[in-house]
């Protein structure tokens, strides 16, 4: 039979707000356990919580970008249940009536550009942590992350592979990151992903039963959760059972994913509208101020570079996949206006570099303005692109600029005819063999001899001009 | 010892006396008489006598406020920094607070002297006080009475005359039902207009911290203290700054004053009906003009308040789970079991009842028949009473069916216990301010008071109208006679 995987994610992003979303309380990561943790966030008899205003305008940022609808009123609703980590024995969110309802976010899959259907992002907060490690045979309860505002993203279940539930996380990421609302740090947990899978038959309407793998904190992990699941569901229908709603977690060390509690043992979270926070009413006014700050979307931006730049999609594609590289595209691309010569080193060479070295591109010391300076001497035909990697090379491990250093090393590209001459005669008294075969028809044998030239100017003949003098003196 | 808030500051004032004598004279009265009465839970002498001192040079100095060195004693609901408060409760028996409620700060701010903390039916669930981790609160009128509840500790150290005033929280009655029961008087503002910052938690959406004392009079200059908007509490009114006392010599002349003819029926005790009679009286002779009204869902209050408060406290006491603070069980085997064991040694039976049927009404596939429904009736509550006020001005009710009942005689039967509150549970479900005052004595020698009940934002016209009262009538003067135990 064949199957067809139905995905839905659930993100959770922190808010990257100075303060808690209902306290006072620095949300700075790192700090010593329950150092940032006031009265209102450890729950004492007696404290209110009082809404941040910068997480709403966080909140209707995002909306805004996603072309989502804004409700004029949410309400915030107890959900309540008992942990230890949660202080006050309910954690504060939006259940009935979200802060952000629908929007939609494109993703490209292979050539294939996908449009991914939002449900509803809500406000709320989260929870502390519990440390089982520390402390032998207690829990240590750290109170510093509770009440961090998080915006939960909710997709339709639109996804149909692991690749597209990747994509989608990725250009959420991106997204987010973008409009600077989430720090974007995986591995402190600002961007958390729960994903539901399930599969069915293909052609049913009928969704089949899912079961939901929670906290995901990297896309490898993501891409290889999913796909485990997959197999799983697929193995045991194909067996004849029956999947169980469940919420499942990932081991990524075996790769596998477990039961963490079905259905029958779910909470009943008992959610009601908090009294005491009234309902969040949000006029145009405060709509209009959050769209007047709204950066150029990396989509739009995309199609500005193809326009602007003649960088092809795919291209411009990549160079907004973060605003500090898009930013720093555009910083080259105004000192030196070879748009599509220009992404090929900011999406080939840069972008191997840095990954090969695990760098990020704020810590990486080739400016912009040294890359443009670069670019501009393979535009004008001083470098060869064999002489411009090992300029970049120079660059990277330097401060000079281009021309300091092809200047320094001698690699100016040699364009001057006479001395080019002068290499092509030597070239084809040495290899009479090889002018024979060309003259027979055989066109490789022009590389050959090429390739002499090209060794006799160590690198510094202009190629194109080399492969003209040949065939001029041949024919 | 029967001086008046106001008789008091006037005394300090003219410099008659010191905030130190006036402190040591009530707190050996405190000592005489708390052990027959158990008004306080915690009484401070040391503190509250250093708080006079503070209070004595910040007169010498010329920077002392209206109140400045009067002895104060706050419900045990109110947070008080470096002072017990326990809520009337086992599970905070060891709770000593980091930080001041706003009601305390604006008490501190304003001078007046903490002597301690007074008992209070646990977690403010209670119509008698008997629910007191702390042991029940006699009635200084009959000791074998009941004071009144939720705020018991207050209504009966202010009849007493244990202190000169004491704040209180009125969720469904808890500040006009034990100011009747004790003979004094005190209001419970619109809902918003006192902070609940640092307020324990009962019932949020209901809960209102208020003054008790003995006159309208002194209950207008605690207001003024009590109120004003706090931003850490999003329920707070900014109403701006009012000065609560700008209407007591306003005269009641042509003022409507609306009887509602459900409160008046077979179910309100006949020496009850009668005492309300005279007052009825006595406020037309005052000028005002009486007019029958109706508040026809006046009897579903009684289930909407006790399918919404319980649903707000089921999730308000989530928080006592002996994890960070309060009683924790001494043994327990895993997490489920600390929690459990912890919450069962903590909580007494009415938090308990009222936790599982909040609880059980907030549930899946219960919530829209009760939850829901309730609100649906909280309403139509709030709109009974807009009509109310488009025939008068005040309300007039009683605030009981009958005067303060036995200890003991109502306790085996919670629902007995939440019909008494059939008056005043209305108020709170709209939101309003309504005011409890003395208008007589049963042939028993227990008090009676009246409710008067106003429009949203009308508690200087409210308390007027009791202070109009009060010139006319002595109920209010009158003290218990108490002999200390030997």
């Amino acid at each position: 039979m064949k199957w067809e995987v139905v995905i839905g994610l659930e993100v959770h992003t922190q808010l990257s707000t100075c303060s808690k979303i209902f306290s006072g309380s620095s949300t700075a990561f790192g700090a010593a356990p329950n150092t940032q943790a006031s009265a209102v966030d450890i729950a004492l008899p007696g404290v209110l919580p009082v809404m941040n205003r910068a997480a709403v305008e966080k909140a209707i940022c995002f909306g805004l970008a996603v072309d989502a609808h804004i409700n004029r009123t949410s309400v915030f609703a107890r959900k309540n249940y008992f942990y230890p980590d949660l202080p006050k024995g309910y954690q504060i969110s939006q259940f009935e009536l979200p802060i952000v309802e629908g929007g939609h976010i494109n993703i490209v899959v292979g050539d294939t550009v996908k449009t991914v259907q939002l449900t509803r992002a809500h406000l709320e907060e989260d929870a502390g942590k519990s440390l089982h490690e520390d402390f032998q045979g207690m829990t240590g309860i750290d109170l510093n992350r509770a009440g961090t505002p998080l915006l939960e993203i909710v997709s339709e279940p639109d996804m149909r592979s692991a690749a597209e539930a990747v994509a989608y996380a990725r250009a959420l990421y991106t997204l987010v990151t973008w409009l600077g609302m989430c720090d974007g740090n995986m591995q402190e947990g600002s961007f958390r992903v729960d994903a539901n899978v399930s599969v069915r038959p293909l052609g049913q309407a009928e969704l089949g039963t899912r079961r939901e793998i929670k906290n995901l904190n990297s896309f490898r992990f993501l891409e290889q959760a999913i796909n485990y699941e997959i197999q799983w569901q697929i193995d045991l229908l194909e067996d004849g059972g029956r999947v169980q709603q469940a919420t499942v977690l990932f081991d990524p060390d075996s790769g596998e994913t477990r039961v963490m509690r079905t259905k029958e043992d779910a909470h009943d979270y008992r959610y009601f509208p908090d009294p005491d926070l009234l309902p969040l009413v949000i006029t145009e006014a405060d709509i209009d101020a959050v769209r007047a700050t709204l950066p150029e979307l990396p989509a739009a931006m995309a199609v500005r570079f193809a326009e602007t730049y003649g960088v092809s999609a795919y291209d411009a594609g990549l160079l907004t996949q973060s605003l500090a590289l898009a930013q720093y595209f555009e910083a080259a691309v105004a000192l030196c206006p070879q748009g599509k010569l220009l992404a090929n080193w900011v999406n080939g060479e840069l972008a191997a570099r840095l990954n090969r070295e695990d760098r990020a591109l704020a810590a990486c010391s080739l400016s912009a303005a040294r890359l443009a300076g670069l670019v501009a001497r393979i535009a004008d035909g001083t470098l060869s692109s064999k002489l411009a990697k090992q300029v970049f090379d120079a660059l990277w491990d330097s401060d000079l600029d281009a021309d300091a250093i092809i200047e320094r090393d001698g690699l100016k590209q040699v364009s001057d005819s006479g001395a080019i001459e002068k290499l092509v005669d030597e070239a084809i008294a040495a290899n009479p063999k090889a002018v024979e075969e060309f003259r027979a028809g055989k066109e490789k044998a022009l590389n050959a001899l090429a390739g002499q030239v090209m060794k006799a100017s160590k690198g510094k003949a202009n190629p194109a001009q080399v492969q003209d003098i040949l065939r001029q003196r041949l024919q | 010892m029967t001086y008046t808030l106001k008789q008091l500051s006037d005394a300090l004032a003219s410099r008659q006396v010191s905030s130190r004598e006036i402190t040591t004279a009530y707190l050996e009265r405190i000592a005489a008489l708390n052990p027959t009465l158990n008004a306080f839970i915690t009484v401070d002498p040391d503190r509250a006598l250093a708080e006079a001192d503070a209070a004595d040079m910040a007169r010498a100095a010329g920077s002392a406020g209206a109140l400045t060195g009067i002895p104060l004693a706050h419900k045990d609901v109110f947070v008080t920094e470096g002072m017990l408060t326990t809520c009337g409760s086992k599970i905070l028996n060891n709770f000593v607070g980091p930080y001041d409620a706003h009601v305390v700060s604006q008490c501190r701010r304003a001078g007046l002297v903490l002597v301690g903390k007074t008992n209070m039916d646990e977690f403010a669930m209670g119509s008698s006080n008997e629910n007191s981790a702390y042991g029940a609160v006699k009635n200084p009128w009959d000791l074998r009475a009941i004071p009144g509840g939720s705020s018991g500790g207050s209504a009966a150290a202010v009849a007493a005359r244990l202190v000169p005033v004491a704040t209180g929280t009125d969720t469904g009655g808890s500040i006009r039902q034990p100011a009747s029961h004790c003979g004094i008087t005190g209001i419970k503002p619109t809902y918003g207009k006192v902070s609940r910052y640092g307020m324990v938690a009962y019932a949020s959406s209901l809960d209102q911290g208020g003054p008790m004392a003995q006159t309208a009079e002194d209950c207008a200059l605690m207001l003024n203290v009590m109120a004003g908007f706090d931003g850490r509490d999003s329920t707070c009114l900014d109403h701006g700054d009012e000065d609560y006392t700008r209407d007591l010599n306003t005269p009641l002349k042509g003022v409507k004053i609306g009887l509602p003819k459900e409160f008046f029926t077979a179910g309100l005790d006949a020496e009850v009906a009668a005492i309300l009679q005279a007052a009825i009286a006595q406020f037309r002779t005052l000028g005002a003009e009486l007019v029958e009204v109706s508040l026809p869902k006046t009897e579903l209050s009684i289930p909407a308040y006790y399918v919404i408060a319980p649903a707000e406290a089921s999730s308000n006491l989530s928080r006592y789970d002996g994890v960070r603070y309060g009683h924790r069980a001494a043994d327990y085997k895993d997490l489920n079991d600390m929690y459990e064991r912890s919450r069962a040694e903590g909580f007494g039976a009415e938090v308990k009842r009222r936790i599982l049927v909040g609880t059980y009404v907030l549930s899946h596939g219960y919530y829209d028949a009760y939850y829901l429904q309730a609100q649906k009736i909280r309403r139509l509550i709030a709109q009974d009473f807009e009509a109310a006020f488009t025939q008068c001005d005040f309300i007039l009710g009683p605030v009981a069916p009958t005067a303060a009942f036995n200890l003991g005689e109502k306790t085996n039967d919670p629902v007995q216990m939440y019909l008494s509150d059939i008056y005043t549970l209305a108020v709170n479900l709209a939101g309003l301010p309504a005011m409890s005052l003395p208008a007589g004595f049963t042939q028993q020698g227990r008090p009676v008071g009246m409710q008067l009940i106003g429009r949203y934002f009308a508690e200087a016209q409210l308390l007027g109208a009791a202070h109009q009262f009060q010139q006319v009538t002595d109920w209010h003067t009158r003290a218990p006679v108490l002999t200390p135990l030997n």
